[in-house]
């Protein structure tokens, strides 16, 4: 397998990225709007004027810097439905197919142009988000609540975990479907479990601590291993020339 | 160059493609002539390594297409033409074209060099900043077909290429594949427009399923009927076709004094029947050669 080949196909990817208005303004503006809205909801959560415990402020946080992984989420999907649908809607996957690049290469580098700019938005944006909720409630804390072991797993695991798995439900839509919106609408339904899980953890029914991002993190690589299995098996030379509708 | 063996596809218990057997020598242009569901884009498919065959064999340059290592190897002495041009509209025809050689493994200068030199051949060069889906048809069939050339391909597989052009546009792209057979490209041109293979083509198969024929357009067309010749008198009579029925000859249609006379050897047999005719006393006005064409060669084995 050539690496390189999967980078230029991301990089192709890339470039026609940057000339959809719609892909900029979902990956770059709603990470930073998130990053610097959710700051000031929590400041004003009433910590300083002793309404919540400590303990409670900073299940919070813990809920809050989960929407992030939403976000990954929500975002690999539209890219990856973008990036893999597109090419079938304009008739451009033939060609790419006919050129001496193997199937693992295609999709390696398809998943690369999905995977990593909602991630590099992401962690821009979580930067941001962590450096306000340090300097908004360090006076009430009275110690920087960031970085801390949660926010670590949410970068390094749960998130990117999130993201392989919504592009490898964008690859198995984009067997079954043949419009890009219809791909992004059904693929936005993998945040649903995620934002049950945020619902919980704001409402204090479950703990989004260490042990359940830990736990989180090992369900989405089973979970990513077996769609992994299914999106090799769809993305098969044959199968996308005579079986993708 | 192609040699293909009984290749035969089938998708479930539909056959797209059955028992095919042709060849196609180095720098030949091959013309795969049949209607629409006959089973050209399957066959395309298949030797360009894009879906496996059913059964039979193909080889592309003495490379397997069954084989998964022969056939990167085949892929990198070919470029294919689709039926549906398929460029990244948002990218310019520059960047179109670079995305391929890159994955073609054209080294940097090789692609700059192409790029150039096809671009400027098919009159785009000036254009090669535009995004591509701002061009034409015609336009976006002709930047196709560098991509399709950018890494100078021994083969050329073209799927319908003129289709849905402009007359215009199909003269430029049939000229340039007339160009590219002057480099010796061995050439695989899909179409169901007779012309255009009987302009291009040094070879055709007539492919309904099956292959119902090959060979040249010549030999094509004498394989309906052979000759005919046509001779227009002044006016027909019983001593003229007397004299006629004298020479055993193996069919004779008279038609408001326009005689049409099946001949084997035209060279021979002309000259013998005009002088029966003025020996009879018939007066010529003209004589001429039926010929058949490739639509009648087409019909007779699709119909």
């Amino acid at each position: 397998m050539k690496l390189w080949k999967s980078w230029v196909i991301a990089s192709k990817d890339f470039s026609v990225f940057r000339k959809k208005k719609s892909i900029i303004y979902s990956v770059i503006i709603i990470p930073l709007l998130m990053s610097i809205i959710l700051p000031f909801i929590i400041s004003s959560s009433g910590l300083k004027s002793g309404s919540i415990t400590i303990g409670e402020f900073t299940a919070l946080l813990n809920a809050f810097s989960f929407f992030f992984v939403i976000l990954a989420a929500s975002l690999t999907t539209v890219i990856a439905s973008y990036s893999l649908l597109g090419e079938k809607v304009e008739k451009s996957i033939e060609p790419l197919l006919a050129t001496p690049t193997t199937d693992e290469e295609i999709l390696l580098g398809k998943s690369f142009a999905a995977f990593l700019p909602p991630i590099a938005s992401i962690y821009v944006g979580l930067v941001i988000f962590m450096v306000l909720i340090d300097k908004l409630t360090y006076s009430s804390l009275g110690y920087f609540y960031y970085p801390n072991w949660n926010i670590a797993i949410i970068i390094l695991l749960v998130a990117p975990l999130a993201a392989i798995l919504s592009v490898e439900l964008g690859v198995i839509l984009s067997s079954r479907v043949n419009d890009v919106r219809a791909a992004q609408q059904l693929g936005q339904l993998v945040i649903i479990p995620f934002f049950g899980i945020y619902i919980l953890g704001e409402i204090g029914y479950i703990s989004l601590g260490i042990n359940s991002m830990l736990l989180i993190s090992a369900m989405l690589l089973v979970i990513d291993v077996i769609l992994f299995y299914i999106s090799t098996i769809t993305f098969r030379r044959e199968e996308i020339i005579t079986k993708w509708k | 160059m192609i040699d293909v063996e009984n290749l035969t596809k089938k998708f479930d218990d539909v056959t797209a493609v059955d028992g095919v057997t042709f060849h196609v020598d180095e720098g030949e242009v091959f013309g795969f002539l049949g209607p629409n569901g006959a089973g050209k884009t399957t066959t395309v498919r298949m030797l360009s390594c894009l879906i496996s065959k059913t059964s039979g064999d193909a080889r592309i340059a003495g490379y397997d297409i069954d084989n998964t290592a022969d056939s990167l190897k085949i892929r990198k002495i070919i470029g294919l033409v689709p039926d549906n041009v398929g460029l990244y509209e948002e990218l310019s025809a520059y960047k179109n074209l670079d995305f391929y050689g890159k994955l073609y493994e054209c080294n940097k200068t090789q692609r700059k060099e192409n790029i150039e030199h096809f671009l400027r051949m098919l009159g785009l060069w000036d254009k090669r900043d535009v995004a591509a889906g701002a061009f034409s048809k015609g336009m976006k069939q002709k930047i196709a077909i560098a991509r399709a050339l950018i890494h100078e391909p021994k083969i050329l597989f073209l799927d319908e290429p003129t289709v849905n052009l402009d007359p215009e546009s199909s003269k430029m792209v049939r000229e340039f594949i007339l160009e590219l057979k002057k480099e010796n490209k061995t050439i695989f041109l899909n179409t169901h427009n007779l012309d255009e293979a009987q302009k291009i083509c040094d070879k055709i198969g007539i492919l309904n399923t099956k292959l119902m024929a090959t060979g040249s357009p010549k030999e094509l067309e004498e394989s309906v009927w052979g000759s005919k010749t046509v001779i227009q008198l002044e006016q027909v009579n019983e001593m003229i076709l007397d004299a006629l029925d004298k020479l055993s000859l193996n069919s004779i249609i008279n038609d408001d004094n326009k005689l049409t006379i099946d001949v084997v050897n035209p060279e021979k047999e002309n000259p013998a029947i005009v002088a029966a005719i003025v020996r009879a006393g018939g007066h010529v006005q003209y004589v001429t050669e039926l010929s058949p064409t490739l639509e009648d060669v087409y019909l007779k084995f699709v119909r």
